[in-house]
């Protein structure tokens, strides 16, 4: 079993916090209209993105999802930028011109938020073959969620890597639905994880409301990864609080299962039980990394409202890097 | 008569032609919402909620949520036309049609000249355009001109409710793959629309407005801009007629250039494509059959050349606007006309 130093745990929980306060302050100001288009939480699923980017450095490549705030945060993407980049603001981290569907880093090794579903298990089994190509024993990780992986580029993305022998990880985010439509019915066998490791790669299930489970599992993927052994799949279950987009009514779930969630399965309560349960790490060290996230977010909030908006001259710049 | 949105409009042409043909089939994802999980059926009736209340009265045999696998939709609607079946197949947002071109240009598209005159694809592909909504570079495009461009497809770019339902059930009806482009930004718009079904035959304009001075042809949501700027000139004495095409494949060329002869002046609006384009493509043919009739140079208000930003501002300026189109239509009043040879 692999073991977290305090420093690492203290990361890992400080990764989590800020995805979680900053979903949920998305969610609050989303209400007040400032905020253009659709976005889409991450909130419940934290221990998922930060199990995996804990083990990368900014060398390694992520690409992630339209719900991507989450991934982004936990490969450690600049918080300020990602939240003018959400209000369409100058300082962003796409320039205002990608909002939360494309937030992307490519010097933190985030590919991009997509919001094509099932766009980016090609481009990270892209970024793969540069690591293998360049023998650098960097890897890559595609997030995609249950219903991305029921779309024809996930499949293909998948059988090409084994082919390859290329050094990228496959996290199939399960958390039950896909828009408004339940995994059980669109993953015809139900299993992911075994769809993956149909395709000849090693593919586990994992339950993504526990860090230290997923943490664990993309370990050894990575590992396995760097060290020439080709690709892997993990198959972590964990579902979204929120409704697939913000505003949408979600009635295809039922209040029970809504409030199960938030009281079986928030990863959050999860890592702090273990963690001070054991000793590991104490609540006034948590209680101390809830504080400055929380200050952080306020800040990023405060900076992001109070930035401009892109001035219009910027309409057709970027479209090509020469002209 | 009564006051219908573009939403209901389609909702109801669909619910006719499904009770009318019990070959009429949905599907597409989210269609009706709700499979699989822990609370209601037709959760979404489509993200739009265009297919809203469907199920129920038609079944979950005619109304089919699918996966997340574009190509399998398109395909799957494309092979049982060929065999018997008329389905209603949902592209939730047209930007989408990158993962699943294959199964509509390759196949749907050529089936019938391929296989030599021998087969019929009576499918429509319901998907939706247009930027507007903050929805960013992936879901704000107005590709109807990549479909238009295709040979074996016909194309529906409605504007108003009353031709969104005859356009639909004409689309059902017939026999050869078309795709109906819904813009997001137009579904709550009304008009009065009859109870009963009907149909409006495609490859023939509509004039939204008549004049003598310049000519606009518009389509989809830029009708309503277009709309809006004859009316304002309309006040200072400017007589600005207005022609939406209504299906860009089969293009309504005689009423283009009928009214260009009447007033030797074209603008174009267009939210397609600067390049190749539907403006583009409507400009040629005009310049190559009605050249005599021109008194001006054709002008074409399009969308840049650049993806759809996010930002607001950026995407309020992308979209052409009604002080763009006054300006391009205020030009062509201003130049002088073409000296002509003797
Ligand atoms: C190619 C494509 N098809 C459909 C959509 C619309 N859409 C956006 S998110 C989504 C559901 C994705 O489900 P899943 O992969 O499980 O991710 P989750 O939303 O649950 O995180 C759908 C259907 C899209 N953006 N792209
Ligand atoms: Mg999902």
């Amino acid at each position: 079993m692999t073991t977290f130093s305090e420093s690492q745990l203290l990361d890992a929980y400080r990764r989590m916090r800020t995805i979680r306060d900053f979903e949920e302050r998305i969610h609050a100001e989303n209400t007040t209209g400032d905020i253009p288009g659709f976005v889409h939480l991450y909130a419940g699923q934290e221990a998922i993105a930060t199990g995996v980017c804990i083990h990368l450095s900014e060398k390694d490549y992520i690409g992630s999802t339209h719900r991507g705030h989450g991934h982004c945060i936990a490969k450690l993407c600049d918080v300020k930028g990602m939240m003018k980049e959400i209000f369409g603001k100058q300082g962003g981290l796409c320039a205002g011109k990608g909002g939360s569907m494309h937030i992307a880093d490519l010097s933190q090794g985030m590919l991009g938020a997509n919001a094509i579903v099932g766009g980016n298990p090609p481009l990270a089994v892209g970024a793969a073959l540069t690591a293998k190509t360049k023998k650098t024993r960097h890897c890559a990780v595609s997030f995609t969620g249950d219903g991305g992986s029921n779309q024809g580029t996930t499949f293909e993305a998948m059988n090409m890597a084994v082919v390859l022998k290329l050094p990228v990880l496959f996290v199939v985010e399960n958390n039950g639905y896909g828009e408004g439509t339940g995994a059980d019915y669109a993953v015809g066998s139900r299993d992911i994880a075994g769809r993956a490791a149909g395709f000849g790669m090693p593919a586990v299930r994992v339950d993504g409301t526990d860090f230290f489970a997923v943490a664990e599992a993309a370990g050894e993927a990575i590992e396995r990864a760097r060290n020439g052994g080709g690709p892997s799949a993990i198959e972590a279950v964990a579902l979204r609080f929120y409704g697939h987009y913000e505003g949408d009514p979600q009635t295809y779930r039922s209040a029970e299962e809504l409030k199960r969630i938030r009281e079986e399965g928030d990863c959050m309560k999860i890592f702090r039980a273990r963690v001070t349960g054991e000793g590991t790490l104490t609540e006034a060290q948590l209680d101390a990394i809830d504080a400055e996230v929380a200050e952080l977010i306020e800040e990023a909030v405060a900076e992001a409202r109070a930035a401009d908006y892109p001035p219009v001259s910027e309409l057709t710049t970027d479209v090509y890097v020469s002209y | 008569m009564a006051k219908k949105t573009i939403r209901e409009a389609i909702n109801e042409a669909l619910r006719q032609e499904m009770a009318r043909d019990p070959d009429v089939i949905i599907i597409g994802e989210d269609v009706s919402g709700g499979a699989g999980g822990s609370g209601e059926e037709d959760a979404y009736g489509g993200v739009m909620g265009v297919t809203k209340g469907l199920i129920g009265e038609f079944g979950r045999e005619r109304v089919i949520d699918t996966p997340i696998s574009e190509s399998a939709i398109m395909g799957a609607a494309a092979g049982a036309a060929t065999t018997g079946l008329r389905p209603v197949a949902e592209l939730m947002f047209v930007d989408f049609v990158g993962v699943c071109f294959d199964q509509i240009m390759n196949q749907a598209a050529k089936f019938r000249y391929m296989f030599g005159g021998k087969a019929r694809t009576p499918m429509v592909l319901r998907t939706m355009i247009g930027a507007g909504f903050r929805a960013a570079a992936q879901h704000s495009q107005s590709l109807y001109h990549l479909f238009t461009a295709v040979p074996g497809l016909k194309c529906v770019i409605p504007s108003n409710a009353y031709d969104a339902k005859g356009l639909m059930i004409q689309a059902i009806r017939d026999d050869d793959p078309v795709i109906f482009f819904e813009h997001k930004a137009l579904y709550d718009i009304a008009d009065d629309v009859p109870d009963e079904a009907y149909t409006i035959p495609f490859g023939e304009a509509n004039f939204t407005r008549d004049g003598d001075d310049v000519t606009i042809v518009a389509f989809s949501r830029m009708v309503h801009i277009a709309n809006e700027v004859a009316d304002k000139l309309g006040r200072e004495g400017v007589s600005v007629e207005v022609l939406d095409p209504r299906t860009s494949s089969p293009l309504d060329t005689d009423s283009i250039l009928e009214s260009v002869e009447k007033t030797g002046r074209l603008v174009i609006v267009d939210e397609s494509a600067a390049r190749c384009g539907l403006a583009g493509d409507i400009a040629g043919m005009v310049a190559q059959e009605g050249f005599e009739f021109l008194r001006a140079p054709i002008r074409q208000v399009t969308v840049p050349h650049t993806p759809v930003p996010f930002a607001p501002t950026l995407e309020d300026a992308y979209i052409p606007s009604p002080a763009k189109v006054e300006t391009a239509v205020r030009q062509l009043l201003e130049a002088r006309p073409r000296r002509m040879s003797a």
